[in-house]
Order: C-alpha cells, then structure tokens, then sequence
C-alpha cells in the first residue's frame, strides 16, 4: 500500500495544500461549540443580547470559512485521487503491454484485467475517502482532545472511559464480523459457481440426468450462504444499538458529572454543553478512523496485486545495442535451441536445429503438448530461448530491437485473436498504412473475400469482440488475411488451419503459395494434409526433434511420423 | 439465425472481470451512496410491488413486530434531549438562583446597607442545585436510551432472518424455474445476463429489504417524532428548522442533476476502458507480434484522460454534497443559538430547550438525506426485481406427457419422419427430414458450419421440440417418454467439455453416479484417461478448478469420453467428440469407441472426414437439407458434395 502511494508524489502539494484546508475546516467546525458556550454562558444566562448577535455573527462566519475549506479539500481529494487513478491505471498498462507472453502467461489476462481495472479503482476509492478520513479525523480527534481538555480537564476523566468502551467494543465486533465477511464471500463465490457451472453445463446436466443432483447442490450452496448472512446480519444488528448507547451514555455521563462541577461553581454551563458537543465530535472522528480500518486491508490486497504487475521484470527486453541485419534474407535458423519454463521440471524443447531460407517451407507436427507453439513464439521473441540461438537473416534474436524484428514476420496465431472495429481496421492491424486493394488482396488470398463481401456491409461490417458474430474458420481467415497484408519476410501459422474445412484449407493453401515466394514459411499443424507438400518436416514428440525431411523421407525414417500419418489417413493414401 | 444456437455454448460465462462498465467505480467515495449514476428505472412499479408483497406477506407477524420496535426504539431514543435539556435547564435554575443570591449579597454590601440587612442577605436560605432531581431525570434518561438500543437490536436481529430467507426462498424458486426453461433460452443470452439476475439483482432485493425498509420506518418516525419534540419547545425556531430543510434537500437535488452527466461520462469511459483493456489484453500475441503497443498505449492513454476529465468533476460534485449539507445544517446550529439565546434571554424559553432543539437539529438531516436515497435505492431494487420475475414468467419447456412410454429394452432404432424444424418460427431451418438409423447403426453427419448437424442433437435429446413431423425410437414417438428416460438412452460427448469443479472422480461419476469405483477405473482405461489421470500430483482425487484449466483441453476431452463409457447408453451422440485432442491420441480413443460403438447405434459429426469413413450411414448436410446419403463407397462413386470434399484433403497431390 505504502509502496503504490509512490504514485503520489506529482500530488504532493496538493497534499500539502489539502491538509492546510483541512486545518482550516477543523478549526471551524471545532470552534462552533466553543462560540456557543460563549453564548450560553455570556448571552442567555446573563440576558446580554449584543453579545448574543456578535457571537452569532462570528459562528456564521466561521461555519462558512468551514464549508469553503472543506469544499476545497473534497476539490483536491478528487484531483489528487483521480490523478494517481490515472497515472497508475496507465503505468500499468504501459507495463502489460511490454509484457513478453511469458510474463503474461504467468499473472493470466482475466487476472491482468482485473488488476488494471478494479483493483486500481479499490485504491483511488479508498484514497478519496482516505483524504478525508484518515486526515481529517485524526486531526479532528486531536483537536477535539485538546479543546475539550481546555473546557474542563476533570470532566475529559470520562473519556479516558468511553472512548476504550468504544474501541474495545467495535475491535471486538470487528474481530467477528470480519471473518465472517470472509466466510460470506466465500459462500457467495460457491453460490455464484454452483449457479454457472449448472449454466455452461446445462446440456451436459440435462444428457445425464443430474438435474436433481445440481438442485441439491444449489440449494446447499444457498441454504449456507443464507445461513452465514443471517449470522453476519444478528452480529451486526448489535453494531448500531451499541454505538449508539455509548455515545448517549457519554453525554448523559458529561451531564452528571459536568452538573456536579457545575453545583460546585467549578465550570459552566455553556462550557458544559461545548463538552458534550466535542464528545461526540471526538467518538465520531475514531470511528471513522475504524471504518477506514476496515477499507484498507481491501485496497492492501489490491495495492499488492497492482505492485506485482510493476516490479514485475520482463524477461524478453530490448538489448543496449540493437543490431539490424545486413540484409532481408528471410532466413530463419534454429542451433541447439532449447528452453524451460523457470522452474519447470523438464524442457519444453530441447536441441532444437533447423535452417528454413527463403522461398522454403518448414512445417512443424506433433502430439498436444509437444512444444510445437512453443517453438514457432521463439522466433518473435514471446519467448527466450533458455540455450542454444535463434537466428533471423543470421543475428541473433535477442540482438535486434523486438520492434525491427517483428516488423519481418506476419503471424497467425492459434486462437484466431480479431479486435472490434470492422473487417477492414482488423486487416489493417497488420499493415497500417495498407491501401484498400492491398487489404483485399490479402482477403482474396486468404479466402476471406466470398464472405466478407457477402456480410451486410462488406468490409466495413462491424466485429464484434472477440469476434463472436463470426465462425471460427472466418476468424481463422480474417487472421490470417491481417497477417499477409503485411507482406513479411516470414510467416509463421501456429496451428491456424484448424477451424477451416478441407476445401477451404486447400484453397488457401495454394492461393498462398504464390504469395509467398520469397518468404520463409512456417507452419504448425496438426493435420497431415496441410503439411504434406512442406519442404522441410519437423516432427517433435515431447519437445525433441524426432524427425526431420520431407513427407516421403518422413514415412520411411521416422516412427512417430508414421503413427500421425497412420491415424489420419487410409492405406492407400499413404501409399 | 442459422443452426449456430448449438454451437456457441459458454460464450458469455468466461467474459471474465469487467462484465460490465458499472462495475469499475462502484461506490465513488464519500458522498458516493447518496449520488449513483442515473437511477434504473423499473417498468412497471405497481404490478412489481404487487408480486414482492406476498413474499413479504409469509412473514407478516414478524414484520409488523419488527414496524412496532421500530417505532418505539425511535420514539424512546426522540424523548433524550428533551429530558437532558430538562436536566440542563434544573442546572441553569440553580446556578441563576446562585448567582441572584450572591447578587443580592453583593448589592447589599455595595450599597452600604445596615449590617443587620447584609447578614439578612448573607444567611438567606443559600439555594441548592437540584442534584437529586437531575439525578432522578439522568437515570430515567439512561433508562429509554437502553431500552431504544435494546429494541433496535431486536429489531435489526429479527429483520435479519426475514430478509435472507425471502431472498433464499426467490432464489430456490428461481433456480427451480431455470431447471424448467428450454435451452432456446440460455442459448439466446448470455450466462453472464442469467447469472447476474440470481446473484446481483437478488443480492440488491436483500440488501433492500434488510436495511432500506427499516430504514425506511426508523427515519420517517424520527422526523415526524423530532418535528413534533422541536414544534413543543419552540414554534419560531422549529420554523428555522424547516427552512433549513428544502435548502438541503434542493441543494442536494440540484448537485446531483449536475452530476449526472459527469457520471454518465464517467460511466462511458470507464465502459470504453474496461472494453479496451480486455480486448489488448486477450490478443496481448497479436498485439505484440504486429508491433501495436504503442497504437494500444495511445488509445488507453486518451481514454484514460478522458476519464480522468469527467472522473474528477463527477468526484468532486458527489463530495460537494456532504460540506454542503454541514454548511446547512451548521447555518441552522448558528441560527437556534442566536434565536435561542434571544429567547432564554428573554426567558421565554429555558437553556435546556437549546440544547435540546441543538440536538434534534443534529439528528434531522440524517433521516432526511436517507429518505430521499431510499426512493432511488426503491427503484433500483424494483428494477432488481422486476428483472428476477421477467425469468419466473418465462415460458416453460412443455410439460411431460402424461402416460409416458418406457422402454424395458432399447435397441436402437431411430427415425426422423418427416421433421420440421426452426430456431424460430420464421426461420424455418429443416423443413421435411426423414432419416432411419437402424439398430447398431454407424450414422456420421457431415457438413458445411449451420448446416444443422447440432441441430439432430438438440432435437435427439429434446433439447428443443420439433415443429412438426416426429422422432421416433424403438417406434415410440420421443414426446410420449419422460424427457428422463428419454436421455437416459443417449450417451452424449459433446465438443463442448464441460466439467465441474470437483475431484476427476466425481467428474467420471457424473456419467453414472452410482457407479462403483472400479466402474469409474474401468472407463477412464477404456477412454486411455487413466495413464494421464494417474500421471497428476492428486490422481483420480485431483481437483479440476473452476476453469479446469489445470488439465489440458485434450485431456478434458478425455475425461468427457470416460464419463459417457461409463454411462454405458443404448445409443451414442458424438457432436466432434475428438476434435481436442491430437491425431495420434484419437486413434487410441478411437479404438476405445469402436468398442464402445460395436452393436450399439451411434451418430457420429465429425470434421476429419477419416473417422467417420467407416460409417455404415453418412448424411450430408447443408442448409437443415440432407444432399447426399449413403456409405463412403457409395457417396465417392456419386462423385457429389462428398466426394468433393473427400478429395480435397489430397487437392495438391493430384
């Protein structure tokens, strides 16, 4: 919490500045009760009505020098929390987006999301309200202490009684009511998953005819979690009606016993009166502060999940000296290449040696898990290499700016990642300065064109996010479209193929034959078909090359080639 | 629409955090729970209300318990600073005789009267303060406040059950009524919609009801109750009070019609920030592949601007409130202490009726602020409500026949004879469909995506009702059996591979709960599951998290298999059952299916046209229209859609 509050610092003045207002505001509103004893003690009880109206004057313009201050304090407390709201919510993404995908992977987008969105916004809220609270009350406390010390110091004996009461109290409920906050999300959490789970898997739960068995655990799920709200509902029931008490009783104690020193000539009545107000003032001010007590350890947890993501070290960075090959020679080279997750047990790859040049094809197959995707992110750098070189147009990688080097390669990723905004700026994304024949140039290659001229508004049809109003194989085509109309030196398809039909794929494939003359290709498929005419075959079986050639040499040489093909094609296609 | 309603399950249930734009800002800092953003507007407030009332009807003897506290405790708290000011008022009488005594004492001694006079005035009877009365009055004081405190807790405690149990109550209800609706109706919304109308919506009904409601009661008796106490000490200054009062309330009022466009653009941004973050995030590989950070960058950077522009103003507005409301109210303190101290003065009132009027003046803008919140916090909870009931009025799935069919042994024969069929009425997507797949039958479907493959399934399983025409197993039309016993013939994987959050073991269970642990075993053996299974940290005891993304998507799929081998169903569904995991895996699964399909029917849909080579029946589909049909031999020698697509696996080769 205290690290993040670094973010602070542009806003230090108006920190300064607001705790000056807020000086002012708790001068004012500690002064009030003091004017008015005034009034009671030299007005009413001595019938003085001047003193009256001087006094009332005075107390107007105090109330008034109290509402300009505190106007102005919740003025800088909306600068400063929104400000640092920013500049956080900014540095953090800034970060995140220099993320390589090994960072990214291990912190997990939806958790990334929440960190730059809510967790930011818990802090600012909590930094409103801090400016307000945590400043203000303090000095309000004090101050109460000390002007009501002022009026009596014996009578102040009481506090020194209530003001434990109270404490004791509230950290005790507080003690109590806090796990069971915890335990009632929880049971929240199990509702709410019980509830989706039964929803994701309606047609599951219909098949196999759980439909009892899921309302058993609904109801469980409900019945428990009405079961802790209802507990935490009785203890807090308690929570009013005793705050309340203790502050009633305080001001009858000032009664009493203020009315004893008073019998004895020993203070006034007004003074008397100005007391009880400031023991109010005083309990208020500590219980705010227990309010924010209860706030902090929320924007704790997310201070630390927002600092997690800035001291995070990216691991793929920018070296000193960038070197830019000689010349574009879209070669693609891999020497004894091999690589680990930190802390992983065994490789994902292990000696990995390749060359693709231009105009070549290289392909790459395997079973799930084999490291096929692993090894296609090495060559743009979402990864590093943990031994061994990857080269392109002979440098190594980690020796170019990520910049230069990506500006080589169009990539298709798995998962087809399309962006909301129209066909059109979703090609675009790959060559921004694209003319409008080279971005349906590239959709006619990727056979994306039929469609997307057949969609209501052609190619400035609107997609949705995460382009849910298209199928997968027209996601898969758009995303490969963006990445043609690039034009690079290297291509590489992780797997992009998966989604279209047979015709489709074959299509594409040949239209993109001609395209790609004099680029290096690589592709990682899991089907034979799209593979088979490769000029080089690269068959990884858990992160090992186990075989490498064309299909024919393949068949002959390599076991687990064999298997693949075994399984996906008949007899006489093998032949 | 086309037959896609099949084929997008769980598209809203992963969105992930940033559901929506409301989520971001919540509560908006001090100030923030008198100032939210435009206020929902329920549709129909009156019919709503008439359907929550009898909830709360079920527990009228308890509400009205709770209504009687509610008063008294405000009644019994009202009375205090009356009574105090009375205790304060005896002071004061004691101290002005005092004073008057040593006023006279002193006169007769300043004046030089006879010595006799000032001895008069010196042992006149020396007034005593009235220690005993106030005394009496402070215990009777100390006596409502316990009692108000006591009551209010009662109160408070009671309303806790009430509350949470209407709330469980709806939500069983509601959960029963989702168990009832047909898949047309989660397939046409989001989980994400359904599942924030059973959490959020129910959650905002409770907090209503458990807080707002007593609320409610406690502040309209505390205003009523603390205008009649100021009224009896002082007609003028309650008069003060009350024109305090519309100031706060316009003020109020006034700041948050300001406001509300600030929030509106607070809300739009924040909307616009939560949708770019998501979307940079999600594609962070193609972001950073096609060197767009710094596009990213700028974009967040402007919106985040924005929102910082129309963020601080909203903030800022929503804490002008509070300081307004205190210059208010400390406007009317200064004016009762100036008319209050003209009017003790002239004794026409006592000092402790200012201290009292001080104190009710304190307690008035509370109720006051609250009551004008609660009617926006009504509304929105009348919203809430309005939304859980539009899911209770959804129409049902059709109820069960009444003299359902079962079959003491099923062989499998299905027909569909002359089946009409549509998403939507207007949409009509199979318009005469007769197929017959005899008892032990292959039947593999093949087709271009919305040719209506998924579509044979929902309608197999009942998932939806057919338009016309009717299928038939074993000769008995589906709609004469319980829907129970009618998918307890079927065996179904699903491409979509759900499972729950529980141990692996369980999840296998799921096809056959009763099954025993051996059973379990035998089936993840046959579906090649158990080699992986047992290779986890926690074996068969390991437990899938809430995405099971502790396993991969393959072995998810694997786990699906074992669940329907297990299930052991007369007739088998395989909706591209195998499309996860890799081709070597597959042919081991394969095996394991061929097993399992020998002499059972089974519909197979399947992209990779090798696996379904072997089928003793393949549809072909395009447009809900079955084009071709017939074994693989036969469909080449055709040489139509079938043959095309066969051959174009091999396009280059030739």
């Amino acid at each position: 919490m205290i690290k993040i509050m670094r973010y602070l610092k542009p806003y230090l003045f108006l920190v300064l500045l607001g705790v000056v207002v807020l000086f002012g505001q708790a001068a004012a509103d500690l002064n009030l009760p003091n004017l008015m004893s005034d009034i009671v003690n030299q007005g009413m009880l001595q019938g003085d009505m001047p003193v009256i109206y001087r006094t009332g004057v005075k107390m107007l313009v105090m109330a008034f020098a109290g509402a300009v201050c505190s106007i102005v304090a919740s003025f800088f407390a909306a600068r400063l929390a929104l400000g640092f709201g920013r500049d956080v919510r900014s540095a953090v993404f800034s970060k995140v987006e220099a993320y390589s995908l090994y960072e990214y992977e291990k912190i997990g987008a939806a958790s990334l999301i929440t960190r730059t969105t809510n967790d930011i916004t818990q802090i600012q809220t909590v930094l409103v309200m801090g400016f307000r609270f945590i400043l203000y009350s303090p000095i309000m406390c004090v101050g109460g202490i000390v002007m009501s010390l002022s009026k009596d110091k014996h009578l102040a004996m009481i506090l020194l009684v209530s003001l434990p009461t109270l404490l004791v109290i509230m950290v005790g409920l507080a003690s109590m009511v806090v796990p069971a906050f915890t335990t009632m999300q929880k049971k929240i959490d199990q509702l709410n998953l019980t509830l989706r789970e039964s929803l994701t898997g309606i047609r599951v739960i219909r098949a196999f005819n759980r439909m009892d068995h899921e309302k058993e655990r609904f109801t469980q799920a409900n019945r428990d979690l009405t079961n802790v709200a209802i507990r935490v509902n009785k203890m807090m029931a308690s929570l009013m009606p005793i705050m309340t008490l203790i502050m009633n009783g305080t001001t009858v104690a000032i009664i009493w016993f203020g009315g004893l020193r008073v019998s004895r000539m020993q203070m006034q009545i007004g003074d008397m009166m100005a007391f009880s107000q400031y023991a109010m003032q005083i309990m208020f001010s500590v219980l705010m502060v227990a309010v924010m007590f209860v706030m902090i350890p929320r924007a704790q947890a997310s201070a630390v999940r927002v600092n997690e993501v800035l001291d995070m070290k990216t691991e793929v960075a920018d070296p000193a000296e960038p070197q830019t090959p000689p010349q574009q020679s879209a070669l693609v080279e891999f020497r004894g290449v091999s690589f680990a997750y930190p802390g992983a047990e065994r490789p994902v790859l292990r000696e990995i040696s390749f060359v693709s040049a231009a105009g070549e094809t290289t392909a790459i197959i395997g079973g799930t898990g084999s490291g096929k995707s692993t090894l296609a992110g090495l060559i743009p750098r979402f990864y590093d290499a943990t031994e061994g070189e990857v080269l392109v147009d002979g440098v190594n990688v980690k020796d170019m700016a990520q910049k230069s080097l990506r500006a080589k390669i169009g990539f298709v990723p798995q998962g087809a990642i399309l962006f909301s905004g129209t066909v059109n700026k979703n090609i675009r994304f790959g060559k921004k300065d694209a003319s409008e024949e080279e971005i349906e140039r590239a959709a006619r290659t990727a056979q994306a064109y039929d469609f997307v001229s057949q969609m209501p508004d052609g190619f400035e049809t609107e997609i949705a996010q995460g382009g849910t109003n298209l199928s997968g194989g027209q996601k898969q085509r758009l995303s490969i479209a963006r990445a043609i109309v690039r034009n690079p030196e290297i291509y590489i398809f992780d797997d992009s193929f998966s989604a279209l039909d047979f015709k489709t794929d074959a299509a594409l494939r040949a239209a993109l034959k001609k395209e790609i003359e004099n680029a290096t290709v690589i592709i990682v498929a899991q089907r034979i078909s799209s593979i088979m005419d490769a000029d080089r075959i690269l068959v990884l079986d858990e992160g090992r090359l186990v075989g490498a050639g064309t299909h024919l040499e393949l068949l002959q040489t390599c076991e687990v080639y064999r298997e693949i093909c075994v399984s996906q094609l008949s007899e006489e296609e093998l032949a | 629409m086309s037959a896609g309603a099949g084929d997008r399950p769980a598209s809203g249930a992963n969105r992930g955090p940033g559901r929506g734009p409301g989520g971001m800002m919540g509560g908006g800092g001090p100030g923030g729970a008198m100032m939210r953003g435009p206020a929902e507007k329920a549709k129909d407030v009156k019919g709503t209300l008439k359907r929550l009332l009898p909830y709360l009807a079920s527990r009228r003897m308890k509400l009205i318990v709770v209504f009687i506290l509610a008063i008294a405790s405000t009644v019994f708290s009202i009375v205090g600073p009356k009574i105090m000011g009375k205790a304060i008022t005896k002071l004061a009488d004691g101290f002005l005789a005092v004073v008057q005594y040593i006023y006279r004492l002193m006169y007769a001694i300043n004046t030089n009267q006879p010595a006799s006079a000032i001895e008069a005035a010196r042992s006149a009877y020396i007034p005593q303060y009235d220690m005993q009365y106030i005394g009496r009055l402070l215990l009777l004081l100390a006596g409502l406040y316990v009692l108000s405190a006591l009551l209010s807790f009662i109160m408070s405690y009671l309303m806790s059950g009430v509350s949470q149990n209407i709330v469980y109550d709806m939500r069983n209800q509601i959960k029963e009524k989702l168990d009832r609706l047909p898949l047309k109706y989660y397939d046409a919304r989001t989980h994400g919609e359904i599942l924030s109308r059973v959490t959020n919506d129910m959650d905002n009904i409770a907090t209503t009801l458990q807080q707002s409601l007593t609320q409610l009661i406690t502040s309209v008796a505390t205003i009523l109750g603390v205008l009649c106490m100021m009224f009896s000490i002082s007609p003028l200054m309650t008069l003060i009070a009350l024109v305090t009062l519309p100031l706060s309330v316009l003020f109020t009022l006034a700041v948050t019609k300001n406001s509300q466009k600030f929030y509106v653009g607070q809300q739009k941004a924040i909307g616009e920030l939560n949708g770019h973050v998501e979307e940079m995030y999600t594609g962070h590989k193609a972001v950073k592949v096609f060197n767009h950070e710094e596009e990213s960058i700028a974009h967040f950077q402007e919106i985040n601007d924005r929102l910082y522009d129309v963020g601080w103003k909203a903030q800022f507005m929503s804490g002008l409130i509070q300081p307004a409301l205190n210059f208010v109210s400390n406007l009317g303190y200064v004016f009762v202490c100036i008319l209050g101290g003209v009017l003790v003065a002239r004794r026409s009132i006592e000092v402790g009726d200012v201290q009292a009027f001080i104190q009710y003046m304190r307690t008035f803008t509370m109720p006051i602020v609250q009551t004008a919140n609660i009617a926006n916090i009504l509304q929105g909870t009348i919203a809430s409500a309005e939304r859980v009931f539009e899911v209770l009025d959804e129409p049902e799935e059709k109820p069960e026949t009444d003299h359902p069919v079962t079959l003491a042994h099923v062989d499998g024969h299905v027909e569909f004879e002359h089946v009409v069929f549509g998403y939507s009425s207007d949409n009509i997507l199979m318009r005469d469909m007769n197929i017959e797949a005899k008892t032990g039958q292959t039947v593999a479907i093949v087709g271009p995506t919305g040719a209506g493959k998924t579509t044979m399934v929902n309608l197999l399983m009942r998932f939806y009702e057919v338009n016309g025409g009717q299928i038939k197993v074993d000769g008995v039309n589906i709609t004469d059996m319980r829907r129970g016993d009618l998918r307890k013939i079927f065996g179904m994987v699903l491409q979509d591979t759900w499972l729950f959050n529980g141990t692996i073991f369980d999840n296998i269970k799921y096809g056959k709960w009763e099954a025993g642990e051996e059973q379990v075993y035998e089936a993840a053996r046959a579906a090649h599951a158990d080699h992986f299974i047992r290779g986890l940290p926690g074996g068969y005891q390991t437990i899938l998290n809430e995405e099971a993304s502790n396993i991969s998507q393959g072995q998810r799929q694997l786990l699906t298999i074992a669940r329907a081998i297990l299930s052991d169903p007369a007739i088998l569904i395989l909706d591209e059952a195998t499309s996860n995991v890799d081709t070597r895996t597959e042919v081991l699964i394969q095996k394991a299916m061929d097993n399992l399909m020998h002499e059972r029917t089974s519909f197979v849909i399947a992209h990779r046209l090798s696996t379904i080579k072997n089928a003793d029946l393949i549809l072909v589909m395009s447009r809900g229209a079955i084009i071709e049909q017939g074994n693989h031999q036969q469909l080449m020698d055709v040489g139509g859609f079938y043959a095309d697509l066969y051959n174009s696996q091999f396009a280059e080769e030739a």
